[in-house]
């Protein structure tokens, strides 16, 4: 059965700076999102990454190309337009978590909620049940200092699942968290994205984090040069993109 | 959340929340304290016009203050009385002049003269003494609080004024005039002859219209009829005397002036700050907007906080002028504070620190949530 993608990208080019310092972040990339799978986005730095995961975040534009996220297109839409969009359809997970020092673990998912305009008893119930989801049901008054990062991380987790976004894009969710953390993170993330409901895309450059992909994308130089499927609870050896770019060649 | 939000952007930093209210503190001081001072000179400058029994004033052409006006010269009442829908016209002298002191020196004073049984002008707040006790030989009444610039020590003290002899037999309580000249109540005829002015001249008439008369109409009447002075309401005679002390002599400009300066230094101070503040929670805000917030709702948690200064500066604010208010209770220069005054500083203080946030709004306007990726 083919499921309509959560995510269609096409020909997107992003050109970022002005003049003399205009670079070509994104070269014609297209891709495909489907609900249900965990797909890692890897590369050097400066291959474009966050900068892909910006447009596909509605957070920057493309330069060129079309992407719509659910079904909706995004060309042509205002700043506020494309705040709704992510409002309704796009979760974050950052990787320095981006909580609110002030807010405690509950009301920092509770604000994700809130922006949608929902009401406060229903914030609440969410918010809660989210937190117990990533199994910080004894944490939901904790405030971000007074938590480890593996925690903090999950009370991200739980803030961009709360709003059941049609996507979770994640920023280099691993990368501030120790070994055991790093995979408690990803292997919520991987059930996270079991929800056929659901698409999930980390930037990664964590290769403990491959066990947990259902597909994983390669992108360099503003171009995606390897777009590799792989069949559930596979397990990964040390990627090689030599031999993997003289396979392409 | 918004409420939330920004009590704890507010209350983060103990040390920006304690300068911004000392900023609002300071700035609703100072403009309590000015228009507190306007509003209590201005009602010292009124304070006789207001009490005074009349709807309508026949005074000298130009007259411009209570005090300081020329001489009508008697007929104006026999004029006045024969018009339709005059009820009285009680004549009532008012002049400076000087009062020698018993212990030697003068002082300025204005003298007020007119008759009770008129049912013009009487002192009131008497504390001593009955304003019947007027009539006796040498009688005047003087406000308590000018026994020091007076020379004397209470009722039944002596003095001169311009060579009368005057003996205090009534004392009144707070009835202090913009001048610090001290009024001295007497009856109409001693004050034309302290006065020197002929014995049927008076410096104004206060004319009580009949029950049922128009007084817009009477006044048109009496104009008609005395086209070499003038007849105003009770309101006029007050425009004119504030205009005359307040404006004239450049004191309510520096009030207000005072009190533009508190507002503007404590906008500046709320800006600063709470601009200050906006930036070190920038990338707060830029989750907020990844999150999807509108930019309304960012906004909202900006005036928020600006709101909550406001309302924490203000409370402290307002403490200390109502202490600076009962202290200057019974100095020469009473500071008022009315419930409108009041509400007015409150609405002024929302207002500023509203203004102050617009810096801040204006930099997450400019707010590009693609740094949450930078981190």
């Amino acid at each position: 059965m083919t499921t309509e993608p959560v995510v269609k990208a096409h020909g997107i080019v992003k050109e970022l700076g002005q003049g003399a310092g205009k670079v070509r972040a994104l070269k014609g990339v297209s891709l495909e999102l489907q609900a249900g799978e965990l797909t890692l986005l890897m590369g050097p730095s400066g291959s474009g990454k966050t900068t892909l995961l910006s447009i596909l975040g509605c957070i920057l534009t493309p330069t060129e190309g079309t992407l719509s996220i659910a079904g909706e297109a995004t060309t042509g839409l205002s700043p506020e337009g494309l705040a709704d969009l992510r409002r309704r359809h796009v979760g974050f997970v950052f990787q320095s978590y981006n909580l609110f020092p002030t807010l405690n673990a509950i009301e920092n998912v509770r604000l994700a909620l809130d922006v949608r305009g929902e009401k406060y008893a229903d914030c609440v119930v969410k918010a809660e049940t989210a937190l117990r989801e990533v199994g910080l049901g004894h944490r939901l008054r904790s405030f971000p200092g007074n938590m480890s990062g593996g925690e903090q991380q999950r009370v991200a987790v739980a803030r961009a699942l709360a709003t059941k976004p049609s996507i979770i894009l994640a920023d280099e969710p691993t990368a501030a968290l120790d070994s055991e953390n790093g995979h408690a993170v990803m292997e919520l993330l991987s059930d996270i994205a079991k929800d056929e409901s659901r698409a999930v895309l980390a930037v990664t450059h964590d290769p403990r984090t491959h066990a947990y992909a259902d597909r994983i994308i390669r992108i360099e130089d503003g171009r995606i040069i390897d777009d590799e499927h792989r069949a559930s609870g596979e397990n990964v050896t040390r990627y090689d993109l030599k031999r993997k770019r003289k396979l392409h060649a | 959340m918004i409420i939330t939000l920004a009590l704890r952007n507010l209350f983060h930093d103990r040390i920006r929340l304690g300068v911004t209210l000392v900023g609002i503190l300071f700035s609703v001081v100072l403009v309590a304290v000015q228009l507190g001072l306007y509003a209590g000179t201005s009602k010292m400058i009124v304070s006789m016009v207001q009490r005074a029994d009349a709807d309508l004033w026949i005074v000298p052409y130009g007259a411009d203050s209570f005090e300081g006006s020329g001489a009508l010269t008697g007929s104006e009442r026999h004029t006045a009385l024969s018009t339709p829908g005059v009820a009285r016209a009680v004549p009532i002298v008012a002049a400076f002049s000087k009062w020698q002191r018993p212990t030697g020196g003068e002082q300025l004073c204005v003298i007020v003269g007119t008759d009770a049984a008129d049912g013009g002008l009487v002192p009131w707040n008497l504390v001593a003494g009955a304003v019947e006790s007027l009539n006796l030989p040498d009688a005047v009444a003087v406000d308590r609080s000018y026994f020091k610039d007076l020379g004397i020590e209470g009722l039944n003290s002596t003095a001169e004024v311009r060579g009368s002899r005057v003996r205090v037999t009534a004392l009144t309580h707070g009835i202090r005039s913009f001048t610090t000249t001290p009024y001295i109540f007497t009856t109409l005829e001693r004050g034309r002859s302290i006065l020197r002015m002929p014995p049927d001249s008076a410096t104004f008439y206060l004319v009580k219209v009949q029950d049922g008369a128009d007084v817009a109409t009477v006044q048109s009447d009496l104009a008609r009829r005395l086209p070499d002075v003038e007849v105003i309401t009770r309101a006029e005679m007050s425009r004119r005397s504030i205009a005359h002390w307040l404006f004239g002599t450049g004191a309510g400009a520096a009030l207000i002036g005072g009190a533009l300066l508190g507002t503007l230094v404590g906008t500046v101070i709320v800006a600063q700050t709470l601009y200050s503040s906006t930036k070190d929670h920038l990338n707060e805000f830029a989750t907020l907007r990844a999150l999807g917030s509108s930019s309304g709702y960012i906004h909202k948690v900006i005036l928020a906080q600006a709101g909550m200064s406001a309302v924490l500066g203000y409370v402290l604010g307002m403490s200390i002028a109502l202490i600076v208010v009962f202290v200057s209770i019974d100095t020469a220069f009473p500071i008022i504070m009315t419930p409108t005054l009041a509400a007015g500083l409150f609405a002024l203080t929302v207002t500023m620190c509203a203004a102050s946030a617009i810096g801040a709004i204006m930099k997450v306007m400019k707010l590009d949530p693609a740094m949450v990726f930078n981190r």
